[in-house]
């Protein structure tokens, strides 16, 4: 078989050996994502640090390579990022992964995470790939950033409605 | 496991020729024909001739177009009686008994929304289902019981995906009003024992409604012999238009049950108070019908026939088998089902170890190889055999070996992508 253009190494790599697949001890907030189409679920949890940017970012749960890989992948981009980056970045990889953003230079800020671009062309496989990112991006969004940065958030479980 | 006389009569398809995807195609390895067939060049054309040369409003034109619309209508009612056996003693088909609607779906939407009436179902009766339904034979269900405070009952498979005359016998007791059972899963591939379930279903005083959409298309169905009293299938899951569903019921029963949708069409005379059915089957055929599509499907049947459903069902038989048998072979293939690759109807599911279905239905799409993959609309089933979702790969006469063989080497393939050669 041909070199695969999205099932490459790389991307097996962070599908099957994830660096941040883990339990965080006391992370700053944690939130519940699931796909229902793959069964996917995944719980996102960050640490904040005292400079209110990603200290720590971590997930578990099971699912598709695709839904893995991309948390993986965003977990790395996330560090030392400041809530406000992280929410920009979820964003530009939601119109990356709806085909709406093409340009390589400004992909080139999802690092790793722009290898995920062809999913644009895979419409069944979007919600898997945004999985990570749109459950994040609720979660910072739904947490008083400018208040109680250390409170945490348990938001009641994100279904997705087909 | 197959001769090799047998595997050399499914080594070709003298089939794809006639399907203009398929033809066209040749890259693509199509094995979804679970969820929907590919349709032959002779369906497309009578699309096509309906709407050039017959096209009017079916049913009150007083004009010559209307009433060739009204007659090819009529002509595919009796040639789908004719298919299915709903015959009288004489051997006369039975068209008064095809209600068209738009798919299975809408067929047993309707048989759920009118029977209850019809057998005045209430509080304590029980309407029996088996867990191996799809959807759409339980969410209807669901919510009958719901409005009418009857008990909804599931058949429940043994280790070997039979429901087992003990069980019918323990599920299906007195209290039964309603028996609805799949004669064909779409995700296992297994035939029930339809005429089992209808027996015990009548001696306990109870209607007998069957899902055909996944067996009509692939084996000889008879409703005599099944013993059933209502049954439902999709045109497009046989070559036919998609849009087209039927409703086959014996005529006392249909004229028990009210009218599902109301309005044009379905009425002999219509008061400010009041209005009187027309008689079975417009009595259900609100509004304009899809006529071009009924002739259309009309097409698909006579193609069908004209192959024989027997010889269908035979060929059909041997490309389960080597499929069952081959992905049985894969060591890291689980085969969810039979191995018997002889106890597959269409359907073999099956799922590659520590990969999801997803993954390898997108990754066997990049070598243009089409099976499904998800929880098929069988949940209920799905989360019985502990299993979130499986891959499913689905025949039909005009597969051949060679799609299966290409199944098998993008297995590999999807196997090598995860874990190295």
């Amino acid at each position: 078989m041909a070199v695969n253009p999205l099932y490459n190494a790389q991307f097996i790599d962070h599908a099957q050996h994830p660096d941040y697949k883990y339990q965080m001890d006391d992370p700053t907030m944690s939130h519940e994502g699931i796909n229902p189409s793959c069964g996917d679920e995944l719980t996102f949890s960050v640490r904040l640090a005292s400079d209110g940017t990603i200290e720590e970012a971590a997930f578990t749960g099971s699912g598709c390579a695709i839904s893995q890989a991309s948390a993986d992948m965003m977990s790395d981009l996330m560090v030392d990022k400041t809530p406000q980056e992280a929410i920009e970045l979820c964003e530009l990889f939601k119109r990356m992964i709806r085909g709406e953003e093409t340009d390589d230079e400004v992909l080139e800020q999802l690092d790793e995470a722009a290898m995920l671009r062809d999913i644009a062309h895979m419409p069944a496989r979007v919600k898997c790939a945004e999985l990570a990112w749109r459950t994040l991006q609720e979660m910072l969004e739904a947490h008083d950033l400018v208040g109680t940065a250390s409170a945490t958030v348990h938001a009641a479980c994100d279904h997705d409605h087909e | 496991m197959l001769t090799s006389e047998q595997i050399a009569s499914i080594e070709n398809s003298p089939y794809k020729a006639d399907f203009p995807l398929l033809a066209k195609h040749p890259e693509i390895v199509f094995m979804d024909s679970a969820a929907t067939a590919q349709r032959p060049e002779a369906v497309l054309a009578a699309e096509r001739t309906f709407y050039e040369t017959m096209n009017a409003n079916p049913l009150r034109g007083l004009y010559r177009l209307s009433v060739e619309a009204t007659a090819s209508i009529e002509e595919a009612r009796k040639h789908i009686a004719e298919l299915i056996g709903a015959v009288d003693d004489a051997g006369k088909p039975q068209g008064s008994e095809i209600v068209f609607t738009r798919n299975a779906s809408e067929s047993l939407n309707l048989v759920a929304h009118t029977l209850p009436q019809a057998v005045e179902l209430g509080p304590g009766d029980d309407v029996v289902i088996s867990i191996m339904e799809h959807h759409s034979n339980i969410i209807p269900w669901q919510q009958v019981c719901k409005a009418t405070g009857a008990n909804l009952v599931y058949l429940r498979l043994d280790d070997d995906y039979t429901i087992t005359q003990d069980e019918i016998e323990a599920k299906i007791g007195p209290a039964a009003k309603i028996v609805s059972v799949t004669q064909v899963s779409n995700v296992l591939g297994v035939e029930n024992d339809i005429p089992a379930i209808a027996a015990r279903a009548h001696e306990m005083g109870a209607a007998m409604v069957v899902d055909g959409a996944q067996s009509v298309p692939h084996i000889a169905v008879d409703v005599r012999k099944l013993g059933c009293d209502l049954l439902a299938f999709s045109a497009h899951k046989m070559g036919g238009p998609m849009g087209i569903g039927v409703l086959w019921g014996k005529a006392e029963l249909l004229d028990a049950m009210p009218p599902f949708l109301t309005g044009g069409e379905m009425i002999d005379s219509v008061t400010e108070t009041g209005a009187v059915w027309a008689p079975v089957p417009q009595k259900f055929e609100a509004g304009t019908q899809d006529a071009a599509g009924s002739f259309a499907f009309d097409a698909a049947i006579g193609y069908l026939k004209g192959l024989g459903m027997e010889a269908i069902e035979q060929r059909e038989r041997l490309l389960a088998t080597y499929l069952t048998d081959q992905l049985d072979a894969l060591d890291f293939v689980h085969v969810i089902g039979p191995t018997d690759g002889t106890r597959h109807v269409g359907a073999v599911a099956f799922n590659v170890e520590g990969i999801h279905p997803h993954d390898v239905a997108s990754i066997l799409d990049m070598s243009d190889i089409c099976i499904r993959a998800g929880h098929h609309c069988a949940q209920p089933l799905l989360a019985y055999l502990g299993e979130s979702s499986t891959c499913r790969a689905s025949i039909a006469f005009y597969n051949d070996k060679s799609d299966i063989d290409a199944l098998v080497e993008g297995l590999k393939g999807v196997w090598q992508v995860f874990n190295g050669s």
